[in-house]
């Protein structure tokens, strides 16, 4: 048993697991919100542009669609790859953390615009038509109306969100960012055939998922008015 | 104040080109509560959101106080709406705002000071009665809250003209009432002009003077309530205005009449008197009545029996009496039972 937990923890693998985590953490949350930032007026474009939108414009929603779906149909493994030369310009390095930030953003926005955009057209037309009947412009529908809306919806979206960034972390073992824990899960478990280390790793990235998942259904949950109480 | 001259809306769908509304020219004046009748799919959601332009009209012109809403900047139109509100079936406040903040919402936008804001929509809520749920959010209220949330709402940018679209068609007879009661304060009160759309003429009778009835996007008959209701033309509008309970009975021999009560004394048994004065059993086939402050309104559809003599002493009895009524045909009955 001793010798179990040693060869588990032992040779300083738990400041490692603990770096880890923190990496993982630092990695998936700047790069989530990031996504969100660029994401959020994208999806409300891609929203408000639609035909049936609140100001449609069919060229430009054409270029935001074939845009949006080009980037999201690439593989992260093979986008990665294809836009290292981008990273070189935009952050100066094509490898470490920050480069593997900025690949994970690239990839993520066009998914939270996206996920945005999915749960801004669930808001009731009515609604809007409502505030429209009342003289609001577009700028005050969206911000006072369609967002807050669907600001449940916005939350458990970006829950999905994070969770799919936190998905793609493994990845970063190609271009030798810091040890993130997927890293470690498939450095030790897929290149030394140590299974141990591999399990631990992912059992680490299993509760970081269930963590934010819990807490954003719960912010999800506690704003959410339509709920009777 | 509000005047439709020609106004058609085209929609192009993929079936083609879909025609909701014709050439639909209508006068409604300062104080009005004008009913806009139809079935559905009649066009009636189309013309009421032509009025606020929410609905560009494809045709026509729509006039607000004299004012070509289409010689309007989209920035005008904005400011304009204001003084356009709208409630609508479906009340549609913002589920994620409470009643104080549903109602500071058109103030908010057209920048109101808060503190301003909310001493008014705390006014206008106690004028609907419901000051004391400040702080509920609609899923915590009924149907009919729901509505006066939505009437406070429209009401809060002092507005000079209300449409309701089909504001009443999701609520029980009872709430209808006290809601049409309250539009109706409001009209005499305030004294805002009101539009009402609906496909119920119990609402057109409770409420309005005037009404135009609608039908396949055309108008089929204008004018007031009490000579639409009297002597209907059309035959949309005999169709809305006969009661329903009509098409289910089974039409024989003998003769149909329509009697309408329009202001007779309620607690006079009169069909009572006529059956025994005239010494003939009748048959009632429909009645739509209602009692307003003693005087009753409304109307009822004989089966007279089949026999002349006793059909002209029922006749002579109306007509001594001055009750209105005319003979419905029975292919009219039919047509009603299609």
């Amino acid at each position: 048993m001793t010798g179990f937990l040693q060869s588990c923890f032992g040779n300083g693998m738990l400041g490692t697991y603990g770096l880890a985590v923190v990496s993982t953490l630092k990695v998936t949350l700047i790069s989530f919100a990031v996504s969100y930032l660029l994401g959020l007026p994208l999806g409300v474009l891609l929203y408000g542009t639609a035909s049936d939108g609140i100001f449609p414009n069919k060229p430009l929603s054409t270029v935001l669609d074939v845009i949006v779906n080009i980037i999201r149909s690439i593989p992260f493994i093979i986008l990665l790859v294809m836009i290292q030369p981008l990273a070189k310009i935009v952050v100066g390095t094509k490898i470490g953390d920050n480069a593997f930030i900025f690949y994970l953003i690239v990839a993520s926005f066009p998914y939270v615009a996206r996920m945005i955009e999915s749960s801004l057209r669930e808001v009731d037309r009515g609604v809007i038509e409502a505030a429209q009947s009342m003289g609001s412009n577009n700028w005050q529908i969206v911000t006072k109306v369609i967002i807050p809306e669907a600001k449940p919806s916005l939350i458990i979206g970006a829950a999905i969100a994070i969770t799919t960034i936190l998905g793609y972390t493994p990845m970063a073992y190609l271009i030798a960012g810091s040890g993130l824990l997927g890293q470690l899960a498939i450095q030790y478990g897929l290149y030394r055939f140590d299974s141990k280390i591999m399990y631990i790793s992912s059992l680490l990235l299993i509760i970081l998922v269930q963590i934010m998942q819990v807490v954003f259904n719960y912010f999800a949950k506690k704003t959410d008015k339509r709920i009777r109480n | 104040m509000i005047e439709l001259v020609n106004v058609s809306k085209t929609f192009n769908t993929d079936d083609g080109e879909l025609e909701a509304v014709r050439n639909v020219s209508l006068h409604i004046n300062k104080g009005d509560i004008y009913g806009i009748i139809g079935l559905s799919g009649a066009g009636k959601s189309t013309l009421v959101r032509c009025i606020n332009f929410l609905e560009v009209p494809t045709g026509g012109e729509v006039k607000f106080q004299g004012v070509p809403l289409s010689s309007l900047s989209h920035k005008e139109l904005l400011l304009k709406r204001r003084s356009i509100s709208m409630i609508f079936q479906g009340f549609n406040l913002l589920s994620q705002r409470n009643v104080l903040k549903n109602v500071c919402y058109p103030l908010e936008i057209a920048g109101v000071p808060k503190a301003e804001a909310e001493k008014k929509a705390v006014s206008l809520l106690k004028i609907v009665g419901l000051d004391d749920r400040l702080k509920a959010f609609p899923a915590q209220l009924s149907g009919g809250q729901k509505q006066r949330v939505a009437i406070a709402r429209a009401l809060a940018t002092d507005p000079e003209v209300l449409l309701c679209d089909e504001a009443t068609s999701a609520l029980d007879p009872n709430t209808t009432r006290a809601i049409l009661d309250l539009l109706k304060e409001i009209n005499e009160t305030m004294g805002v002009t009101i539009v009402v759309i609906t496909h119920e003429m119990k609402v057109v009778e409770k409420i309005c003077n005037r009404v135009a009835v609608l039908d396949h996007g055309v108008v089929a008959e204008e004018g007031l309530v009490s000579d639409i209701f009297t002597a209907p033309k059309s035959d949309i509008a005999r169709e809305l205005i006969l009661p329903k309970s009509a098409a289910v009975a089974e039409v024989k021999n003998g003769k149909m009449i329509r009697v309408i009560f329009d202001g007779q004394e309620s607690d006079e048994p009169f069909i009572s008197n006529m059956s025994i004065q005239c010494s003939a059993a009748v048959c009632i086939m429909g009645a739509n009545t209602e009692d307003i402050g003693g005087k009753a309104y409304g109307q009822i559809l004989l089966r007279l029996p089949d026999d002349p003599s006793a059909e002209a002493r029922i006749m002579r009895y109306m007509q001594d009496h001055g009750t209105k009524y005319e003979e419905v045909t029975t292919p009219a009955v039919e047509e009603v039972m299609s």
